[in-house]
């Protein structure tokens, strides 16, 4: 059965050690929610869980498999949401959710992925609006209907209900139960909120202590 | 479900303090370095101050006028050992840049980091003695010889390296980012130097005489390489200093972060 | 391969469309920079056809350099070049389309507004083809090198100024030679072999300038 699995995992950001001897295991169809205080290094985790940056140490593997083997292989069945909406002002957000349906899916019905995907996020009648005009909460929900606009099993989610409304929230807990029914896997940042069902939840505070114990 | 406060790995029980400790040593102690280079300085040291006494004995000195130039040609082994330690430090940091990127090691990025002010030096004392030759040789302070555009261009490719060096917060994106510059401005080197050759054969009349002759006397040869063997130990001795400079840096860069993040 | 190539060009390209007047920005600096010369050495004719060659390219190099500073800028800043650099295409493939599409709304434009200043400089009219034909050889090369600066400079303090000094004395082999071009083609000598050099240089920098950029990417993102 495929799982998702990161050992003793460290990371160093600007010379200092985020987190160090990490573990964790997802399931497919299972969740992990990365719980900790402001600088633990949540983000950090899944940006290394998506491959953007390195771990200094450890190891993360897919199914058995060193990811940093096969990095483009990874790529291809993570999404990522960080904190910045990725929504160019001058494109409509069909044109915005088409290219990146497109990029990743293929151009043949990126068109129809597009229009479901923004009725999932409750946006549709937002079509044709170019980026600019979009407020924070209308960008957020344009970046969300993008991991759903072509799917991949592996959904790296960085504080994703930021500047969301309730109706939003609940959308994102749909689309997010729906992926996990399909087996699906998925990783998020979170403060406060109800956590999805059956979620496993790492608390990254308790491998940020003890460190200055360590090195110079 | 279950919920997990420290790892849900079985064997991952929260900081591994001396796991950590090895990893740790491989980027930010690098005590063994320390060590040695703190024996080697001396020694540096004093090779330097030796050959260059010699050398400049030798060449001030001992060695004949030139029959041509005068005594102008005593420039040369100032103007000449320069040159060659500029083209030597920039080859030295894109090896290092090349070391740094496949193996990961700090000391190398720190080579090259360290190497660039001495090599950006080097270039600026060939130009300055060149100029100063140019003079009685030429009648003019800058002539746009060959030669001396190359290592006009050589020093800005070397004021690129330092300013992007400098250019980020975070110390490693800056080695990273100057790892990758310097190896493309290392292939563009050969590609620079040719065409420069080229343009200046197409543009300058042939009259102009050459700062070096072909043939060069022996009398004139060992204090020139006497000469060359002081700058490169020269910059061995500089090039431990910053190092170690450069790591003590880090160290305090990182109680500072220490601080800031409360641990 | 060929698929996202054209998809990344297309949403390039209509970017600078939707953008207008700042795409062609670094037209009416070439323009500008060219028309400049005249006032600082003199309107004598000679002079200036004798210089037209150098002049037209110099402002040719600086106006591209100038359109560079925002290649990767934008995506860098809203969080785009993250996705590109997950998206599962090679970088090397992203970079290309890129660099593709930055020719295509600025080295092209400066091809064919050239010609109309060289007429102004009174250029020797055996020259124009030289200058095409160099210029055409030439500005691919220089948007691909910049391309390098352009992903260094990414997060660092004063990109701008720091892009000059990385990007300028690498492109110092295509200015030599694509004004060698145009001189040997105003003054009635061979075309050829400087046309030739300047396609060994436009393949040594797509064979290397993608590579590089990508790696100067991944890095600006991690």
């Amino acid at each position: 059965m495929t799982d998702f699995v990161g050992r003793q995992l460290v990371c160093v950001r600007g010379g200092r050690v985020v987190f160090a001897d990490l573990g964790f295991r997802v399931e497919a169809g299972g969740a992990l929610v990365l719980a900790g205080p402001n600088g633990s290094g949540k983000s950090s985790l899944l940006r290394l869980m998506a491959g953007l940056a390195h771990p200094a140490g450890g190891v993360l593997a897919w199914g058995g498999e060193d990811v940093a083997g096969d990095p483009a292989t990874h790529r291809a069945r993570v999404h990522y949401v960080g904190h910045l909406d990725a929504v160019k002002p001058d494109l409509t957000v069909a044109e915005n959710l088409v290219f990146w349906a497109a990029l990743r899916g293929g151009s043949d019905g990126a068109g129809a992925r597009t229009r479901t995907a923004l009725e999932a996020f409750g946006i549709p009648h937002l079509a044709d609006v170019p980026g600019r005009y979009l407020s924070a909460g209308q960008r957020r929900r344009l970046n969300l209907a993008r991991i759903l606009a072509a799917p991949a099993p592996l959904w790296l989610l960085d504080e994703p209900k930021t500047a969301l409304d309730t109706d939003a929230a609940g959308r994102v807990d749909a689309a997010v139960a729906s992926h996990r029914a399909e087996g699906g896997m998925v990783v998020m940042s979170m403060h406060g909120g109800s956590l999805p069902e059956g979620a496993v939840v790492l608390d990254l505070a308790a491998f940020n202590a003890g460190l200055e114990a360590v090195g110079c | 479900m279950k919920s997990y406060k420290k790892g849900p790995h079985p064997r991952a029980r929260g900081p591994d303090i001396r796991g950590a400790g090895n990893i740790m040593h491989r980027f930010a102690n690098p005590n063994r370095f320390m060590r040695l280079s703190q024996r080697a300085v001396p020694w540096f040291a004093a090779l330097t101050v030796v050959l260059l006494a010699a050398g400049l004995y030798l060449a001030l000195v001992a060695s004949p006028a030139d029959y041509q130039q005068g005594e102008t040609v005593r420039i040369m082994y100032v103007h000449v050992p320069s040159a060659w330690m500029a083209m030597f430090c920039y080859s030295g940091m894109a090896a290092a840049a090349a070391v740094g990127m496949i193996w990961k090691h700090p000391l190398a990025d720190l080579a090259a980091k360290s190497t660039a002010p001495i090599g950006a030096c080097f270039t600026f004392l060939a130009l300055l003695t060149g100029s100063l030759w140019g003079k009685p040789m030429w009648g003019a302070w800058w002539v746009w010889d060959a030669r001396l555009t190359s290592v006009l261009v050589l020093f800005f490719l070397y004021l690129g390296y330092i300013a992007l060096n400098n250019a980020f917060d975070d110390p490693a994106r800056g080695a990273k980012a100057s790892s990758i510059l310097v190896l493309v401005g290392f292939v563009n080197v050969p590609i620079i130097k040719f065409s420069v050759d080229w343009w200046n054969t197409l543009h300058q009349p042939a009259s102009i005489a050459r700062v070096e002759g072909p043939a060069i006397h022996a009398s004139m040869l060992w204090p020139l390489l006497v000469m060359a063997a002081g700058f490169t130990t020269y910059y061995l001795w500089v090039l431990l200093v910053r190092m170690r400079g450069e790591i003590v840096a880090g160290k305090i860069r990182a109680l500072r972060l220490r601080q800031v993040h409360g641990l | 391969m060929l698929n996202p190539l054209l998809i990344l060009i297309r949403r390039d390209l209509r970017l600078a469309v939707r953008q207008g007047m700042d795409s062609m920005m670094a037209l009416v600096f070439f323009v500008l920079a060219v028309v400049l010369f005249p006032f600082g050495v003199g309107p004598e004719a000679n002079v200036l056809a004798r210089i037209a060659a150098g002049v037209i390219w110099v402002a040719a190099l600086l106006a591209s350099m100038l359109a560079l500073e925002r290649l990767f800028q934008a995506d860098y800043e809203d969080g785009s070049l993250e996705l590109l650099v997950l998206a599962p295409v090679p970088m090397e493939v992203v970079v290309a389309a890129k660099i593709a599409a930055h020719w295509l709304t600025t080295g092209l434009p400066l091809m064919a507004a050239a010609p109309l200043l060289a007429v102004l400089l009174g250029m020797e009219a055996g020259g124009f083809a030289g200058l095409l034909a160099a210029l055409a050889l030439g500005t691919p090369s220089l948007s691909l090198i910049g391309a390098v600066g352009a992903a260094l400079i990414l997060g660092s303090r004063r990109g701008g100024v720091l892009l000059s000094l990385l990007i300028l004395p690498l492109y110092i082999p295509v200015l030599i030679f694509g004004v060698a071009a145009v001189d040997a083609a105003a003054g009635g000598y061979a075309l050829q072999p400087h046309l030739l050099v300047l396609t060994g240089l436009l393949l040594a920098a797509l064979a290397l300038a993608p590579w590089a950029a990508a790696a100067a990417l991944r890095q600006a993102v991690e």
